[in-house]
């Protein structure tokens, strides 16, 4: 099956059309239908027939993986509305599509799977119903946040769904009131990012104190806005690749840029966090989490280190480096939730191979479904150096 | 396009808006910690009384409607490792060398009791989104409702004695706690724990009546014969024992904010698997956190303000561009 490219001008986000099965689909479908069976599974038998949680790691990988990684990791749309919206940087607007489309699948797919996770998945609604819903609860805020965002989200990238079926009015409506979807588009993932890291807070001495810190949500923050541009670096390198399309190296290096920016706050905050309470000893003193601490610290240094003055503008230095940053802002989240997370003697947890299945599964899902959209949708800039386009570039 | 350094930092300072709030802690939003409730009831339980029978563990059972545990193969009668979904309370053994001395921590032997300690300011109650976990605004017991829990496990994973558990075996899961016997409250009955238990180690009371009772029994000199009362608090029951060298400190007086079921033992606590606490609780410097950042959502709605008025600029800008 192929799908007519419309004609469009090159500066314009259009679909790029070409095949939807190739190998690539072919085995992310595959994934994805193998995760369904086990969440079948789950549904007839309980979670304990398909995950190894239990009383001491209530919360597996379902959880820090699935929510709260995947969220960090979908925050690309967020980022860029900060950078282009909010700091009025209109040059990268180009990058704002694409990762909010990225950002709408990641966010949709975690807000969904945690139907898997939650034992009693029919109350849901409870969060939301006056006189049940606990707004003392981080948790309260963390799913109200979420879920409002991924209807902004819905929102903000419905001009794309319209562009396709040609509905002009509904376009210019929303496009008027796009500022204010953008508005709320920055401040709800500002809220709920760092209430992931508020999670954590009333968990106590059973988080590692070279965790546990009442400035989680403003680590929390940082680091899911500095993930969010090394996502769209990642993403964009990636997409330019696959899709062969015009290397967009020379704004991936001002992402970059602002991208160290927060990585450096991020490690002079969490330094000196572990200074002011003198807990620095104890990054040298907890064996194995102290390994794992510094094995994150190495991973957010990396891209401070490897991103300095012209090497920035080298697209295997950009890739490497927000490969880094997106490595050490998942570790991070891994050890706050599972790794440094410690209830008492007798309790271990490493997920079972059905339980990585379905996180597996779900990442296949959310890559089949956005390289069906952006061949289907006007997502990407389709700047391919074929002669013809390059020249009616030129004559603009 | 350009960017004057004023409007950058304009625009930085409305994006920073909730970031800035962040730091900066309002007192008047500080939520200290909770207050032990008027009419207080809870359970003293002294470990140097225990004698480890698990009577209360199978009053327990009876009590709540719970089919027994196994944990050997023959499966021949109740025998739970630790509490669980299925298991509100246990009684658990602590030894040392060759185990022969009660209450000491040297080749000695303690019993320790684990359920609910049902916490002044409880973790659970501050985790829960949909408040299944309460907290009763009289007697103070924590209570779960199955009807109203999403199953989140937000609670088991918050306790700081690992108290909620969660059934991971079924596809119509609950959370699984003591409750302190409240169905049967109504009806005269006390926690069927302390009706049960034959020594007085397990007694019910109000939280006023165990803390008078904890003050006698420690300022008894070891060794002098002592009364000690069975079931409650003023029960009348009593049986003669001599007084025991208590350790000097009274678990669940002051962890947290306190319990409202204390603790007496011979040896440290530590021993016994409590964990050591501070006095603030982990939910009032949360929910500090969380009144700070969005009390009465003042902070959300300037910072709402602040975006969309630059969002609103930025979105002109791109218009005059194209």
């Amino acid at each position: 099956m192929s799908i007519q490219k419309p004609l469009s001008p090159p500066h314009r986000p259009a679909p790029l059309g070409g095949s939807l099965v190739t190998p690539v689909t072919v085995i992310c479908a595959v994934l994805s239908l193998i995760a369904v069976y086990f969440l079948a599974k789950r549904f007839i038998f309980g979670l304990g027939a398909v995950t190894n949680i239990n009383d001491g790691f209530p919360w597996g990988v379902w959880i820090a993986w699935d929510v709260v990684i995947g969220t960090a990791l979908a925050c690309g749309g967020y980022s860029m509305a900060l950078l282009v919206y909010i700091l009025n940087k209109g040059r990268y607007h180009p990058l704002v599509r694409p990762a909010l489309l990225a950002s709408l699948f990641g966010y949709t797919l975690g807000g969904a799977s945690v139907m898997f996770d939650l034992g009693r998945y029919w109350n849901f609604y409870h969060i939301f119903t006056p006189g049940l819903a606990h707004p003392d609860s981080v948790m309260f805020e963390v799913a109200v946040c979420i879920s409002l965002y991924i209807m902004v989200m819905w929102v903000e990238f419905s001009p794309a769904f319209f562009d396709r079926f040609g509905w002009k009015g509904m376009k210019t409506l929303v496009e008027r009131l796009m500022f204010a979807f953008i508005g709320l588009g920055v401040l709800l993932p500002s809220m709920h990012q760092s209430s992931l890291g508020s999670l954590l807070v009333v968990f106590g001495y059973q988080i590692h104190p070279l965790w546990q810190t009442p400035l989680l949500p403003l680590l929390f923050l940082l680091s899911a806005i500095a993930m969010g541009f090394a996502v769209v670096v990642f993403e964009s390198t990636l997409a330019t690749s696959g899709f062969r399309l015009k290397s967009e190296t020379r704004l991936l290096a001002g992402i970059a840029s602002v991208m160290n920016g927060l990585l450096a706050a991020y490690l002079v905050i969490r330094f000196g966090d572990l200074a002011v309470s003198g807990k620095l000893g104890l990054a040298f003193s907890s064996g194995f989490l102290s390994l794992m601490f510094w094995l994150e610290i190495a991973f957010f240094a990396l891209p401070l280190v490897l991103l300095q003055g012209a090497r920035r503008n080298r697209a295997r230095c950009l890739f490497i480096g927000a490969v880094s940053m997106l490595v050490g802002g998942g570790l991070y989240r891994m050890d706050g939730f599972l790794v440094a997370y410690q209830t008492g003697a007798g309790w271990t947890y490493f997920p079972s191979l059905p339980e990585l299945m379905v996180t597996i599964g779900l990442i296949a899902f959310e890559v089949l479904a956005y390289i069906v959209l952006v061949r289907v949708l006007p997502v990407l800039h389709p700047n391919k150096s074929e002669p013809a386009v390059a020249a009616a570039a030129a004559a603009e | 396009m350009t960017i004057s350094r004023r409007n950058f930092l304009k625009a930085a300072a409305g994006g920073g808006a909730v970031l800035a709030t962040t730091g900066v802690a309002d007192p008047a939003l500080a939520r200290p910690n909770l207050e032990m409730p008027p009419k207080a009831i809870g359970l003293l339980y002294d470990a140097t009384l225990c004698v480890g029978c698990k009577a209360c563990v199978v009053a327990c059972r009876e009590a709540n409607d719970l089919s027994p545990v196994f944990s050997t193969d023959e499966k021949l009668w109740d025998t739970p490792l630790d509490i669980s979904a299925y298991t509100f309370n246990v009684i658990k053994m602590y030894k040392d060398g060759s185990g022969e001395h009660k209450d000491q921590l040297k080749d000695g032997h303690a019993f320790v009791k684990r359920s609910c300690l049902h916490c002044v300011d409880p973790s659970c109650v501050s985790a829960c989104p949909v408040s299944a976990m309460e907290k009763n605004a009289e007697n103070g017991i924590v209570s779960y409702d199955a009807d109203r829990c999403i199953g989140c496990r937000y609670c088991v994973a918050a306790c700081p004695y690992g108290v909620p558990r969660f059934q991971y075996d079924t596809p119509k899961p609950k959370i699984g706690k003591c409750e302190l016997c409240r169905h049967r409250l109504p009806e005269g009955k006390i926690a069927a724990c302390a009706e049960k238990c034959p020594t007085g180690a397990t007694l019910f009371g109000t939280v006023e009546q165990i803390k008078g009772e904890i003050a006698r029994r420690r300022a008894a000199k070891p060794g002098e014969m002592v009364a000690y009362e069975r079931q409650r608090v003023g029960s009348g029951d009593t049986h003669e024992k001599k007084a025991p060298l208590y350790v000097n400190h009274v678990y669940g007086e002051k962890e947290l904010g306190g319990t409202q079921m204390m603790m007496l033992s011979g040896v440290p606590f530590v021993a016994l698997g409590m964990p050591e606490l501070p006095e603030r609780s982990y939910s009032s410097i949360s929910e500090t956190i969380q009144h700070t950042l969005y009390g009465g959502l003042i902070a959300p709605v300037v910072a709402l303000g602040g975006l969309v008025a630059l969002a609103w600029r930025a979105s002109k800008n791109h218009q005059d561009e194209e």
